[in-house]
């Protein structure tokens, strides 16, 4: 072994992202399959970045909606209510009632649009060919990849509440037209991160490396 | 674009590249419970589990009947102004279907009711398949979209959107937990469990590959690499 590490790709390498064997494609290809789990193999995941933009930016588009719109109305004798999840929020608060305000803040406030800063911010410096704070990066995407599926909390709760309160002409609960966009951002957020190789956070390091060796 | 040939593995079974980085690297042989990472970016790339198969099928059982009765009980009751009514998961996707929400509808259908199921059925029929024998490549298939599963069954989100839900509800009306709301509890605790002494990797080195298959070899490790 030489004085820097190598990387897989570098020594026309590719690992198989579902059972991690390592094999080396035919001589003239980029890809090949993989022949223990029969999984497509390729050196980086085809057109990650241009997926995970597309990804992103659909998700920021779905995002405006999942906020302005109720995600719940409330039907009463006395006439209609609406609730979007700020207002969810800002209705749970109270002296007993915070902690749960700040469980359904975090889970569907700040986990979405965290999600979207993070993988923006990734996507922009991996565009950039930035060598800095590789292990801090690679950390945030695992991060958001390990909250993300917790912003569905919102989407539970919603249809359990629809589900339950139905006391009609006294009151009924029924889904409201935000929350098909607030699922949404959860599923294209998750997508987006699936899509994004964490690798591309390491080239132009691994490059920089084998170019001085 | 769609590639029908098959790569060559490397000869050497414990040369690795981190999924994370591509760092090129070996991963020793394992006493149990340990983990091997990569040194550059900190990905874990296994965790040995600690043999136990032979307590992990009762297990699953188990989780296979707590999600029976988590999927066909009630989840929460609500009684208020003399009338009393419950919901079941189906029931509340039923209900997001009947209110034109037909994509959050299938969603949480797909999320709580499905991905669920084949979770538990995955991790079953390879627990009775690598028992003795050399496991079939279906085990492959089945194990290569275990992730997939895993990353779409959202019981523990869905226990918590519940629990949330009830708070919020009980004020307004008595709410009423059900029996699908403590097996769903179970369950979350079970299939934690489960998947703690699961070990991909070692079904990996065992099962039959996929190209034998198609070319009639079962070792095809042949090709030398020194990185």
């Amino acid at each position: 072994m030489s004085g820097a590490a190598a990387n897989a790709m570098q020594q026309g390498l590719q690992t198989c992202e579902t059972c991690m064997l390592l094999s080396r494609p035919a001589p003239d290809a980029h890809a090949g399959r993989c022949p223990r789990c029969d999984s497509a193999v390729h050196f980086r995941k085809p057109a990650s970045l241009q997926r995970t933009w597309a990804l992103v930016l659909s998700a920021a588009i779905c995002y405006v909606p999942a906020n302005v719109l109720p995600v719940l109305v409330t039907t009463t004798s006395s006439g209609t209510e609406t609730d979007t999840i700020l207002q969810g929020v800002v209705l749970l608060w109270s002296p007993t009632g915070w902690p749960l305000a700040l469980i359904v803040l975090i889970a569907s406030v700040m986990i979405p649009s965290a999600k979207i800063l993070a993988m923006t911010y990734l996507l922009f410096t991996v565009q950039l060919g930035s060598m800095r704070n590789n292990g801090q990066r690679v950390r945030l995407y695992r991060t958001v990849e390990l909250i993300g599926r917790w912003s569905m909390v919102d989407v539970f709760v919603a249809t359990f509440t629809a589900a339950l309160v139905q006391l009609q002409p006294l009151m009924s609960m029924g889904p409201g037209p935000g929350l098909l966009f607030f699922a949404a951002v959860v599923v294209l957020t998750m997508l987006a991160v699936e899509s994004f190789d964490p690798r591309l956070i390491w080239d132009p390091s691994s490059e920089q490396e084998a170019h001085d060796v | 674009m769609i590639h029908d040939t098959y790569s060559e593995p490397v000869s050497d079974p414990h040369l690795v590249a981190c999924l994370d980085c591509d760092l090129l690297q070996r991963i020793p042989d394992l006493e149990p419970g340990a983990i091997a990472r990569c040194p550059r970016c900190d990905r874990e790339l296994w965790r040995r589990r600690d043999d136990v198969s032979h307590r992990k099928l009762p297990l699953l059982l188990a989780a296979a009947l707590l999600y029976l009765i988590a999927i066909s009980s009630p989840m929460l009751g609500i009684s208020a102004v003399g009338r009393e009514s419950s919901t079941t998961v189906i029931g509340g996707a039923e209900r997001l279907w009947d209110d034109n929400r037909e994509g959050v509808a299938v969603l949480v259908l797909f999320t709580a009711v499905v991905a669920p199921a084949l979770q538990i059925a995955f991790l079953l029929a390879m627990e009775l398949a690598v028992q003795g024998r050399k496991p079939r490549r279906w085990v492959g298939s089945l194990l290569r979209h275990t992730p997939f599963t895993r990353t779409w069954s959202m019981i523990e989100v869905m226990m918590l959107g519940v629990l949330v839900a009830l708070i919020k509800i009980s004020e307004l009306a008595r709410v009423i937990p059900g029996t699908a709301m403590y097996a769903l509890g179970a369950l979350i605790f079970l299939l934690a469990a489960i998947q703690s002494s699961f070990d991909p990797r070692a079904i990996w080195d065992r099962v039959e590959w996929a190209e034998s298959a198609v070319r009639g070899r079962s070792t095809p490790l042949r090709e030398q690499v020194t990185p």
